[in-house]
C-alpha cells in the first residue's frame, strides 16, 4: 500500500482547515494517517483484543498455578510432626525450581523459548494459547509468592478452628485461610495484575499481534512514530487506571466485614 | 474396647514438643454425660491435652479410643472424628470474614451435607437458646467477646458432637462476661452433653464437674469429685495450687 502523501491529504481537505496554522495541519495528517486513512483504528482494536484475551487468559492460568502452588508450600510447611509425604515433598521440589527458573529469568526469554523452542505454534490460535501459557505461567510465579504471604498472614488458630469444625486442610484452606488471606493480598494482587497487562506489550516477539504490534506496524504504513506510540501509551494508561478502579471497587466490597 | 458408656478412652497418652517432654502418660476414661474439668499450674500441659484429644497436636506416644477407634493413630481419617468433638477456643476463633450465621452453618453445610434451611433452621434455634437469635447476620467483630464466645459454643454445637472440649473458654473475657459464657456451659452440661473444660473458675468446677483432674508434671496427680478434690486434697503440688488459687 502506498503511503498518504499529506501534499494529497491537503488538497482534499475542507476549507476551515486550510485557514490553520501549519503545525495543527501536520499534527491533523498524523492523526488521520495513524487511525482513518484505511481503516487503521481497525489495526488497533484487533490488537487491542488480543492484549486484553491474553492478560484476562494468564490472568486466570496465573491465578490458578499461584494457589496451587502456594497451597503446595503451605501443606509441606505446615507438616511439622513425621515423615512428609513422598508426594507432597516431590511436589513442593518441584515448586520451589519452578519459582527459581521463572523468576530468575526474564520474561521476554521466556517468551522466546516457549514460543521458538517448547510450543513452536502454527495457527493463529495456538499463537494466543502459546502467548497466554507463557504469561500465564511467568505470572503464576509471582502470584504464588503474593499467595504464600497471604496465607502465612493468617493466624493458626483460624486454621485450628476450622480443623476442629473437621474440615480437611484442603476444605480450611478453601472456606477459611484463603478468603481472608485474598483480602489482605489484594492490593499486592492487583500490582501483579498492572504489572501482568503491562507485560502482555512484549508478545510481538512470538508474532502475536497485540495492540504494541499493532502500533509499530502503523509507524512502518505512516514513517511517523509520535502519534501511534503516544496513542499506544494512552491507551495502557487507561487500562492500567480502569483496572485499578475495579480492584479498588473490589477491596472495598471484601473490607464489608471489617467495620 | 471396654464398656459402651465411654466415650474416650486414653491410655499413656505422651506429647513432647522436641525434648521438651509435656505429657508423660495419661490415663483417663470420660464417661458419656460426665463433665470433666481440667486444673493446673500455667504450662503444665492442660492445653496439650486437651488439643491431644481431637489431634490438633499429634500425640508422640499411647492411643486415643474415641467411639471405639484409635485417632492417635494416624492411619485413621481424623477428620471424620472431630466432627463429633466440639472445640471451644480461649480466643474464640470466629471466621471474621463470615456472618454469625454463615459462621454457623458453613460445616453442616459442607460436612454434614444439610441443606441450607435445615443448617440455618438448626443454627438459629441454637442461636435463639444462647440469646442471640437478632446477632445471626451480625460480623463477629461487631459482638462483644462474651457474645462471640457463645457463638462460639452454639457453632461446635451445630455439628451435634458427642463430646464438646473447652480450652479457658473464660480466661480471655472481661469480668462481667464470664458469667453469661458460664451459664451457657451449665446449661449444656444439665442436657447431658459429655464435657472436658480447661479452666481457672474454680467456682464453676466445684458446681458443675462430675470429676476434677489436677495435671502436674505430664501426668495426672490428682482426680476426684469436687468435693473431696477441693475440700481434701493429697498431693502436696495440688494442696499448694489451691492455696494460691482459692
Ligand atoms: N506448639 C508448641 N511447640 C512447642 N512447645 C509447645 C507448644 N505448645 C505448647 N508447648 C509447650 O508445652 C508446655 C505446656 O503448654 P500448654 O499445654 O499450653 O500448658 P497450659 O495450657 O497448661 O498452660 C509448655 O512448656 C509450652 O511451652
Ligand atoms: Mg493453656
Amino acid at each position: 500500500m502506498s503511503v498518504l502523501k499529506f501534499a494529497t491529504w491537503i488538497e482534499e481537505a475542507p476549507n476551515w482547515l486550510l485557514k490553520m496554522p501549519e503545525g495543527v495541519q501536520k499534527f491533523l495528517f498524523q492523526l488521520y494517517q495513524t487511525f482513518i486513512h484505511a481503516d487503521r483504528w481497525k489495526l488497533f482494536l484487533n490488537g487491542l483484543k488480543i492484549t486484553i484475551i491474553v492478560t484476562i487468559g494468564a490472568l486466570i492460568l496465573g491465578i490458578i498455578i499461584g494457589l496451587i502452588l502456594a497451597i503446595i508450600r503451605t501443606a509441606y510447611e505446615s507438616i511439622t510432626v513425621g515423615k512428609k509425604p513422598i508426594i507432597l515433598r516431590l511436589l513442593n521440589t518441584f515448586t520451589l525450581i519452578y519459582i527459581t527458573i521463572i523468576r530468575g529469568t526474564p520474561m521476554m526469554v521466556q517468551l522466546l523459548i516457549m514460543g521458538f523452542v517448547i510450543m513452536v505454534p502454527k495457527s493463529d490460535t495456538a499463537t494466543l494459547m502459546c502467548g497466554i501459557i507463557t504469561l500465564g505461567i511467568n505470572s503464576g510465579a509471582y502470584v504464588s509468592e503474593v499467595v504464600r504471604s497471604g496465607l502465612i498472614s493468617i493466624p493458626k488458630s483460624q486454621s485450628e478452628a476450622g480443623r476442629s469444625l473437621g474440615f480437611n486442610f484442603y476444605q480450611t484452606m478453601w472456606y477459611v485461610v484463603l478468603p481472608q488471606a485474598i483480602k489482605n493480598i489484594l492490593p499486592a494482587l492487583g500490582n501483579e495484575m498492572i504489572t501482568l497487562l503491562k507485560d502482555t506489550s512484549l508478545v510481538s516477539v512470538i508474532a502475536l499481534r497485540d495492540v504494541t504490534k499493532q502500533a509499530q506496524n502503523v509507524q512502518n504504513l505512516t514513517y511517523n512514530a509520535l502519534v501511534p506510540y503516544i496513542s499506544l501509551a494512552v491507551i495502557y494508561l487507561v487500562m492500567v487506571m480502569g483496572l485499578q478502579k475495579i480492584l479498588s471497587m473490589l477491596e472495598k466490597r471484601l473490607r464489608k466485614s471489617d467495620r | 474396647m471396654t464398656a459402651d458408656n465411654i466415650v474416650i478412652s486414653v491410655k499413656g497418652l505422651k506429647k513432647a514438643f522436641g525434648e521438651n517432654q509435656v505429657l508423660k502418660g495419661i490415663d483417663i476414661d470420660i464417661k458419656k454425660g460426665e463433665v470433666v474439668v481440667v486444673i493446673g499450674a500455667s504450662g503444665s500441659g492442660k492445653s496439650t491435652f486437651l488439643r491431644c484429644l481431637n489431634c490438633l497436636e499429634d500425640p508422640t506416644g499411647g492411643s486415643i479410643y474415641f467411639n471405639g477407634v484409635d485417632i492417635a493413630d494416624i492411619s485413621v481419617d481424623i477428620n471424620i472424628h472431630r466432627q463429633k468433638m466440639g472445640m471451644v477456643f480461649q480466643q474464640f476463633n470466629l471466621f471474621p470474614h463470615m456472618t454469625i450465621l454463615k459462621n454457623m452453618t458453613i460445616a453442616p453445610i459442607k460436612l454434614l451435607k444439610l441443606s441450607k434451611t435445615e443448617a440455618e433452621d438448626r443454627a438459629l434455634s441454637l442461636l435463639d437458646r444462647v440469646g442471640l437469635k437478632d446477632r445471626a447476620e451480625s460480623y463477629p467483630r461487631q459482638l462483644s467477646g462474651g457474645q462471640q464466645q457463645r457463638v462460639a459454643i452454639v457453632r461446635a454445637l451445630c455439628m451435634n458432637p458427642t463430646v464438646m472440649l473447652f480450652d479457658e473458654p473464660t480466661s480471655a473475657l472481661d469480668p462481667e462476661m464470664v458469667g453469661e459464657v458460664l451459664e451457657v456451659m451449665k446449661n449444656l452440661a444439665k442436657e447431658g452433653m459429655t464435657m472436658v473444660i480447661v479452666t481457672h473458675e474454680m467456682g464453676f468446677a466445684k458446681e458443675v464437674a462430675d470429676r476434677v483432674i489436677f495435671i502436674d508434671d505430664g501426668i495426672i496427680a490428682e482426680q476426684n469429685s469436687p468435693k473431696e478434690f477441693f475440700e481434701n486434697p493429697q498431693h502436696p503440688r495440688l494442696k499448694e495450687f489451691l492455696a494460691k488459687v482459692l
